[in-house]
């Protein structure tokens, strides 16, 4: 483990027992968990470079246990560490040795669906994709979809800001929720939002959505439905270079189309993709683009005759546009399967999530080419391109010594080449601890220190998924009194945990 | 009013200075750009106005990254204009107030649409302007300028202050500069409308279309005589015909859907400017759930209401001179709340122009407004 966590808090781990006693006196039953062998079905989430053992896991099933178990944590000064489905790719709901976890998996009903105002209400622990299963009968579905989405849940979904293939037109989470029901960390229960559009006063709900269960806890979530468009068709393009790839992307949105989706995916990923599903992928191209347009059935045939033109101008070697169903699932097989196909090039892969404009996507591969021979380890591309939103994919083997810690400062490298060109250290999984250390690349002292007032504001105590975003987490009567001045602070740093 | 000269600075620098200055001395600052909004929340006293004229003109604008930054006191037109030359468009619609308080249009600065989160019409299928701002930089009330997002339509580093500060009125910081998404500008626009539907058959026909395929940008209903209940259907051209057919089938049951072209810029236009309503009552702007804005609409007529109703039911324009506690508690009981839009200044002092939340969440505000503003120097008395 390359990054450090707080160090426990002896006086807390001395009170575990007590601690344990004090939260099966709020949730009964087995919804609390201390024994040593299943706490280790707790110990990370999606980024398992990292593991930790909780100090005990509680499984509340209702808001009042909720707010009863952060009222207490909160007066007793332990910490506390939301996990809905620990799908987190950066380490969000990675556990505290002297934290409660607080697992929000029996949270599982889709409470209410109201058609005619487009909404359903869900508890937090229902899975992304139960939402649309809940609604597709009527025609309806949940719009942001997480390649996750089989497993992860919503709760998890607001807090990290989820996105997926299709957020260029649909948006990520926080353009499709529209309330929540928040407990706080002294036990109130408020909520921001609601069924409305624009919010009574201040947006909280905003700054809620991709806080990454720093601010509260979600016991309940509002989400706009959406019709199922009536069609969905596909182009699977090849490049010869992925220069002409990128043009034809910009070159797509400039004509005015904003397609449903558009990814694309370097040579290293075609072929592992490929060779893994067999989509019928060229390989003999650079680079692979596929388009996804959907719509009425008139929409989708009048903007494959938009772009196919400008692919042509842009160079494409092959062209095929899906003729039905199976033939648009079949081109998203390989780019669904781009992750296990690209894992079994080495035993293991490092994803990482950049965000940077467009048009300085060859800049940037080639530099990260030069960087894949700089540290030995080789690396696979696939693109959200209409948004911009990389995800290199670090090969390596972490079995051998010192290679994971070589992978990390890759992928830190790659994510500081995002931020130089204009870009972002995370497009859609988060800071989490993984890109917490990395944060003063794109932030200054002074911004963070703004964030982390509205932490404060929330949790005045910091005891809410402690050691995740924030580098370095400042005492919030210090922060008050922090001024800064030219970028240096006023007040020497405190030690980092 | 003012008593002391107009602060003006010219930089980020000059403007932090102004703002620690103001918060040291325990002064209040009244954020200014294009005046536009000038008659909304309670008469400030005794405040200084903080001018942010000087912070104009775009800093990058790169149409297929969809992506603009500008300066914050940059005329609403004069980014309407830069984006509608390169075929895009800011698709939240923004919203000028100028005109429903006898203003000409055109006042308005990007900063302070923002600022107020106000989008028009098509904030129903497009989002608002929270949705489209993507990042930005400005002072906040301890006088210091931080960023906050990022130039790229997709981010998720750190906590999302861009939403936080899109609708806060100027209460937590003064914004200098900002970035938004922008979205290519359709190349067909099509108006349909039924006539003579009831304000509850409007608010069903609406939901209908709204829940089918047909993708409808915009969706309003006007009462009158012959009532008008008017549907934006926008994109590519043939698109267009087969949705607006799609629509006539999904809306049968109301009636039959008919062309209105040529009346689409006055029936549009009324909605941005509320001409229909009579300029001398006082002005609620109501957010309900959509399926409730007949029901508000048929409280608020038994108190002489006339109304508008917009984003498919969910925003009703309401001109009525009733108790504010009332108008107040439908809103609430159709689970949403009403913001004092116009009024007399005498009225204006004692109503605020939010609905009033819940303690808890009234709390909450509070410390959020703290943490970046904690001498209060942008705490006017307005809000």
């Amino acid at each position: 483990m390359t990054l450090s966590m707080p160090a426990p808090d002896e006086a807390v781990l001395a009170r575990r027992g007590a601690i344990i006693a004090a939260m099966r006196a709020i949730v009964p039953g087995e919804g609390v968990i201390d024994h040593p062998d299943a706490l280790r079905a707790y110990e990370s989430d999606g980024l398992t470079a990292y593991r930790q053992p909780p100090m005990v896991v509680v499984l509340p099933e209702t808001t009042a246990e909720v707010a009863a178990i952060l009222a207490w944590c909160h007066e007793n000064r332990v910490k506390v560490v939301p996990r809905g489905s620990g799908t987190s790719l950066s380490g969000g709901a990675l556990p505290l040795a002297d934290g409660v976890l607080l697992g929000m998996s029996k949270f599982n009903q889709v409470l209410e669906v109201d058609y005619a105002d487009r909404l359903a209400v869900v508890q937090p622990g229902v899975t992304n994709l139960a939402v649309t299963r809940a609604v597709e009968d009527r025609g309806f579905y949940y719009a942001p979809d997480p390649s996750s989405q089989i497993a992860c849940s919503i709760g998890g979904n607001v807090a990290e800001n989820s996105g997926g293939v299709h957020c260029l037109k649909y948006g990520l989470t926080t353009n499709n929720v529209l309330g929540a029901e928040i407990v706080l960390i002294s036990g109130e229960v408020v909520r921001v939002g609601g069924r409305q559009l624009d919010p009574a006063g201040l947006d909280l709900l905003g700054v809620v959505v991709g806080s990454e269960g720093l601010l509260g806890v979600v016991t309940e979530v509002t989400v706009r439905i959406l019709p199922r468009p009536e069609a969905a068709r596909a182009l699977l393009l090849g490049f010869p270079t992925v220069e002409g790839a990128g043009q034809c992307v910009a070159d797509v949105i400039a004509a005015g189309v904003i397609p449903a989706g558009m990814e694309m995916m370097d040579r290293a990923a075609i072929h592992a993709a490929e060779a893994f599903v067999h989509a019928g992928y060229p390989l003999d191209v650079e680079a692979l683009l596929i388009i996804e347009l959907d719509g009425v059935e008139a929409e989708c045939a009048e903007l494959l005759g938009e772009i196919q033109p400008i692919a042509a101008a842009n160079g494409a070697v092959s062209m095929r546009i899906s003729r039905d169903e199976a033939e648009r699932l079949a081109f998203w097989a390989g780019r669904k399967a781009a992750f296990p196909a690209v894992g079994r090039l080495a035993p293991d892969y490092y994803c990482m999530d950049g965000t940077i404009p467009r048009r300085r996507l060859p800049e940037v591969l080639e530099r990260m080419r030069t960087l894949s021979d700089a540290y030995g380890l080789a690396v696979a591309n696939v693109f959200h391109a209409g948004d911009g939103n990389l995800h290199p994919l670090i090969l390596y083997d972490a079995n051998r010594p010192g290679e994971l810690e070589r992978a990390e400062a890759f992928g830190a490298d790659i994510l500081r080449l995002c931020v130089e060109v204009g870009g972002v250290l995370t497009g859609e999984h988060g800071v989490g601890v993984e890109k917490r250390d990395l944060m003063p690349v794109m932030f200054s002292e002074i911004d963070l220190a703004h964030q982390q007032r509205v932490k404060c504001a929330f949790d005045p105590h910091l005891l809410l998924n402690p050691g995740k975003v924030f580098p370095t987490l400042h005492r919030c009567a210090e922060l008050g009194r922090m001024h800064v001045h030219g970028g240096k602070t006023a007040f020497p740093e405190l030690p980092r945990f | 009013m003012s008593t002391d000269a107009p602060l003006r600075p010219a930089t980020e620098a000059e403007l932090s200075e102004a703002i620690a200055e103001a918060a040291g001395d325990g002064a209040r600052l009244a954020i200014r750009g294009g005046a536009s909004k000038r008659d909304v929340g309670r008469p400030e006293a005794g405040v200084r106005s903080l001018d942010m004229r000087a912070f104009t003109g775009v800093v990058d604008y790169d149409p297929p990254e969809l992506v603009l930054t500008v300066r914050a006191a940059t005329a609403l037109a004069e980014v309407q204009a830069l984006v509608a030359a390169k075929g895009q468009m800011l698709a939240f619609e923004p919203f000028d107030h100028g005109p429903i308080y006898g203003r000409p249009p055109g006042a308005a600065t990007i900063g302070g649409i923002v600022a107020a989160a106000v989008g028009g019409s098509q904030r129903l299928a497009y989002g608002g302007p929270r949705d489209h701002l993507l990042g930005l930089r400005a002072v906040s009330g301890r006088g210091e300028l931080f960023v906050s997002g990022a130039k790229v339509v997709k981010n998720v580093t750190g906590y999302d202050l861009p939403k936080l500060l899109a609708g806060s009125w100027g209460r937590l910081a003064a914004i200098t500069e900002l970035t938004l998404k922008v979205l290519p500008a359709p190349r067909v626009s099509a108006t349909r409308v039924l006539h003579g539907l009831s304000a509850q058959a409007a608010v069903e026909a609406m939901a209908a279309a709204m829940g089918s395929a047909a993708e409808v940008a915009a969706a309003a209903h006007l009462p009158g005589e012959v009532s008008v209940t008017a549907f934006r259907i926008q994109g590519f051209a043939g698109s267009v015909k087969a949705r607006c057919e799609l629509l006539a089938s999904r809306v049968a049951p109301w009636g039959r859907l008919q062309d209105a072209d040529d009346s689409a810029t006055a029936i549009w236009h009324a909605l941005r400017t509320l001409t229909p309503l009579p300029q001398n009552l006082p002005l609620w702007r109501v957010n309900v759930r959509p399926g409730a804005g007949a029901s508000v609409v048929g409280a608020l007529e038994r108190y002489g209401a006339q109304w508008l109703l917009d984003w498919a039911g969910g925003l009703v324009w309401a001109a009525v001179d009733a108790d504010p506690e009332m108008v107040r508690s439908v809103a609430r009981s159709a689970g949403g709340h009403a913001q004092l839009l116009r009024a007399p200044s005498e009225m204006r002092a004692q109503v605020p122009y939010h609905q009033p939340p819940e303690l808890a969440v009234a709390e909450l505000e509070a410390r959020v407004r703290r943490a970046f503003d904690p001498a209060g120097v942008f705490e006017t008395g307005r809000f």
